[in-house]
């Protein structure tokens, strides 16, 4: 069974487990995007990166996976120090740009302090994370669409791009898709950057009298919105705040 | 021709094929490696034999071609034996000539002789001339002796007596992977990992079957040395393999090829089709019991499987995509069984290490370099071509010995090393020692032995994005930071060459460089942003100069230069008018000219043509 530490502790897990599943069973939350449990990893969206150090303590680190990293005996892990917050801010600038429409993105970007818009955005409407292909193939035992091209031409598709008579239109595809789950379109519509850790002015409180909402919570309605679990909140006197704003 | 079942059988074959060649017997071999091919050397050929037809000379004097000698430059090249003189620049026409100074008196044809740029002296021998003198050439010296297509001069040069040295005494792997180890042999694809460390983590995974591959794929742009090797000597590579699988105990080998190297794949099947009637090669080689058999599998046009695990999945039939290590393939590799992958500059020091020994090859470079490195010295530089030094020797020996200096008498201003995943070392730093070390600390990376000189007309800000836009087209896509990070500093850098760019774009470009580096899958992605950080550290003046003051001061960015002529210098001579391929130059004969800097497309061929010097770039 090998013994690893991440982030200072010692932990013992079973062989073949990933450094994401260990982390995890200590508590230790890492951000992913192209991940699922019932799914194999894939290694594609670099957002659990994790600074790893080699048992021989030479002093160097690399940069890598965890979701593909198997534990080994030995292994040093860092799951927050500064390179990791530093990459995975610089990773949800580029997410953001690339794609602003996805709910998954914005709070991922909220969640980890990322404000800055200095790309031009693209309004992609896919990550290429894979999940839609392993889940089709899988979980769905259908195989139906895969990728297709090579670097910006790379795109998930059915076999030459016709019709699939594989394809049963289950939607498992779409039920998996971090871009699908659309944002809301709120006060900073326009704008790239949610910021809804910023805002904490639930959006639907502009307009509404009651939560209008039938998107999961985000972090701004967490923190400071209707759903906040430590304090009730008056929706008069979150209106009039606004008011005076 | 039956098996040799033995050493003795190998030996004794050996023996007739060395008595079979009177040295005294004049030979000419004409290089017929790809770079001489297109300059004609098949016509040579053709006329050197015509003539000795004619001559009834056909069986008094032998022709040969061979591999790349490496002097791409004066192509095509050729040796007269056997007193070894060196001709350049030779054409069909001077046949008569070359057959005529084979034979009377043996008096060398002096205007195809090599002649010296500075004292315009005519050197007889190859290893006179400049080019050659400072080169230790282990890999290559035998290129220019070997008819690749004929095992049997493979041997004459003492081929396979490695192989057959190890297959004799029974020497146990672990010993010869110890002496790799000594050796201090570096993966020479480019990252440099020992050699020996890699073997030895093969050897103690005891999952079976194992596997060895040669990397053949040679991405870079500009590389051309690993293609010359399997032109010119493909037995060394083989030899190597057999050897390398000996002491791992693998079963079968790959050689991955890219397709676009049609004349090496040739020559490798001959070699290894020979190799195998021989009994070098497939069951119980040379009666020893041990049994080893080599594919060749041909790439499909991409950058990205010269990355082991995309090159891996390639030879299983998936998609080229890397996949995140570890595991390494030493580990789970091919099939998922240990692999070791090796570049063919590598598996070529094979048997010369076990031939000359570890503590020879140890002697030759730095304290943690060893050995010789194999370069493609070409861009502007006057004696292009490939170049075997040993580690250690300076930019400023390769630049203005080897390589004669920079045509026109431009001014030295960046080396580019490493082809796209390397870096650009600045004119500032040409007493550099070339060893791995010295061109990380630089920002640099040695990579598989590209190198490209840039003078004064370069512009270093198109050459970044030269690259990019390589990179980007060459990136498998899977993992986000590189498919992205690709395309986005393409972008900026295309509005900077353009003279839209915003002093806050270099700080993106470090960030997204950075991310790049630290989060990339696989080395690609890794080493994609070096072209960009290397010109950001040594030449960031001019990219300022693109963002601050709209200028390139190279006169390249086409956005930010016209053509001009000048009314007081130009004569009327009419010579751009002619060449210019969108008339946009107006002007009768005898009176000055103009240019039409709507049409104009700053292709540069006026500039070229103009005898007073009348064309302004501004």
């Amino acid at each position: 069974m090998p013994k690893l530490k991440i982030n200072g502790i010692s932990v013992e897990v079973e062989r073949g487990t990933s450094v994401l599943d260990a982390a995890r069973f200590l508590g230790i939350p890492i951000p992913t995007l192209c991940h699922d449990d019932g799914l194999t990893p894939y290694g594609a969206c670099r957002l659990c990166v994790v600074e790893v150090a080699s048992a021989n303590g030479n002093g160097r680190t690399k940069m890598l996976s965890a979701c593909t990293l198997p534990a080994e005996d030995g292994l040093i892990v860092q799951t927050h120090s500064a390179k990791v917050e530093k990459a995975r801010r610089l990773l949800l600038e580029m997410y953001v740009a690339t794609c602003p429409q996805s709910k998954t993105i914005q709070d991922l970007a909220s969640k980890y302090g990322m404000r800055q818009e200095r790309l031009a955005p693209k309004h992609d409407n896919c990550i290429q994370c894979g999940l839609c292909v392993r889940m089709c193939e899988e979980q769905m035992m259908a195989g139906a669409i895969g990728f297709a091209g090579r670097g910006a031409k790379r795109h998930v598709s059915r076999p030459f791009d016709m019709t699939s008579s594989l394809c049963r239109q289950c939607g498992a595809c779409m039920y998996i898709c971090p871009v699908c789950e659309l944002r809301c379109h709120g006060a900073s519509a326009e704008s790239t950057l949610c910021n809804g850790c910023l805002n904490f002015a639930t959006v639907c409180m502009q307009s509404y009298d009651d939560a209008m909402c039938f998107l999961d919570p985000c972090h701004a309605c967490e923190i400071g919105g209707p759903l906040r679990s430590d304090v009730p909140v008056k929706l008069s006197a979150v209106k009039s705040a606004q008011q005076e704003k | 021709m039956p098996k040799l079942e033995s050493i003795r059988d190998l030996e004794q074959f050996r023996d007739v094929c060395l008595e079979g060649r009177d040295s005294n017997k004049p030979c000419l071999t004409v290089c017929a490696g790809s770079g001489c091919t297109a300059s004609g050397a098949h016509d040579v050929i053709a006329g050197l034999n015509k003539n000795l037809e004619k001559l009834g000379l056909a069986d008094k004097i032998d022709v040969k071609s061979t591999g790349c000698h490496g002097f791409c430059e004066k192509g095509p090249v050729m040796i007269v034996w056997p007193d070894g003189i060196f001709y350049n620049r030779v054409t069909s026409r001077d046949a008569a000539a070359i057959v005529a100074s084979a034979t009377n008196g043996r008096k060398p044809v002096e205007k195809l002789l090599y002649q010296d740029p500075q004292t315009g002296e005519r050197v007889l021998h190859e290893n006179d001339v400049p080019f050659y003198a400072r080169q230790q050439r282990i890999l290559f010296g035998n290129n220019g002796r070997i008819d690749p297509r004929q095992i049997e001069d493979y041997l004459r040069v003492g081929g396979y007596k490695a192989q057959a040295k190890v297959l004799g005494n029974k020497t146990p792997g672990e010993d010869i992977v110890d002496e790799i180890k000594k050796s201090g042999l570096r993966g020479r694809g480019g990252a440099g990992f020992p050699t020996g460390v890699k073997w030895a983590a093969l050897k103690s995974n005891p999952a079976t079957p194992k596997y060895i591959i040669c990397n053949a794929d040679e991405g870079d742009p500009g590389a051309f040395m690993d293609r010359s090797l399997l032109e010119g000597n493909p037995h060394s590579i083989i030899e190597g393999m057999i050897i390398g699988a000996y002491a791992l105990d693998a079963t079968t080998g790959y050689v991955y090829v890219r397709a676009e190297y049609p004349l090496a794949v040739e020559h490798l099947r001959v070699a290894l089709r020979q190799a195998e009637e021989f009994g070098l090669l497939g069951q119980n080689i040379l009666g020893s019991g041990f049994s080893f058999r080599i594919k060749v599998v041909q790439g499909a046009g991409a950058f990205v499987c010269g990355e082991e695990t995309a090159l891996i999945a390639s030879i299983e039939g998936r998609v080229g995509e890397p996949t995140p290590r570890p595991p390494f393939p030493v580990q789970r590799g091919l099939w998922g069984k240990p692999t070791i992958i090796n570049n063919v500059k590598t598996w070529a020091s094979v048997p010369q290490i076990i031939n000359r020994g570890a503590d020879w090859y140890a002697a030759i470079g730095t304290e943690r370099s060893k050995g010789t490195m194999v370069f493609s010295l070409v861009g502007k530089i006057n004696n292009t071509g490939l170049v075997e030094v040993p580690m250690g020797i300076t930019l400023r020996e390769m630049i203005y010995i080897i390589g004669g200096g920079i045509p026109k008498g431009k001014e030295l201003k960046a080396v580019q090393i490493g082809g796209p995943s390397g870096g650009c070392i600045p004119a500032s730093l040409i007493d550099l020692p070339i060893d791995y070390e010295e061109l990380t600390k630089a920002g640099s990376m040695m990579g598989s032995g590209g190198m490209v000189v840039m003078d004064e007309t370069t512009c270093m800000v198109d050459v970044a994005r030269y690259f990019m836009e390589f990179l980007e087209e060459e990136s498998c896509g899977k993992c986000f930071p590189c498919r992205e990070g690709t395309q986005r500093l393409r972008e900026i850098l295309e509005r900077i060459c353009a003279g839209k760019g915003k002093e806050e774009d270099l700080e993106v470009l470090t960030d997204l460089a950075w991310v790049m580096k630290e989060t990339s899958l696989c080395g690609l992605g890794q080493t994609a942003a070096n072209p960009v950080l290397t010109t950001l550290r040594y030449f960031k003046d001019e990219y300022l100069a693109h963002i601050r003051e709209h200028r390139c001061p190279a006169k390249v960015c086409k956005e930010l230069i016209v053509y001009s002529i000048e009314p007081t210098v130009c004569d009327g001579c009419h010579a751009c008018v002619a060449v210019c391929a969108t008339d946009a130059i107006l002007g009768e004969k005898k009176k000055s000219h103009q240019i039409d800097s709507g049409k104009c497309i700053k292709c540069g061929a006026c500039l070229e043509v103009c005898q007073p010097k009348a064309v302004l770039v501004s």
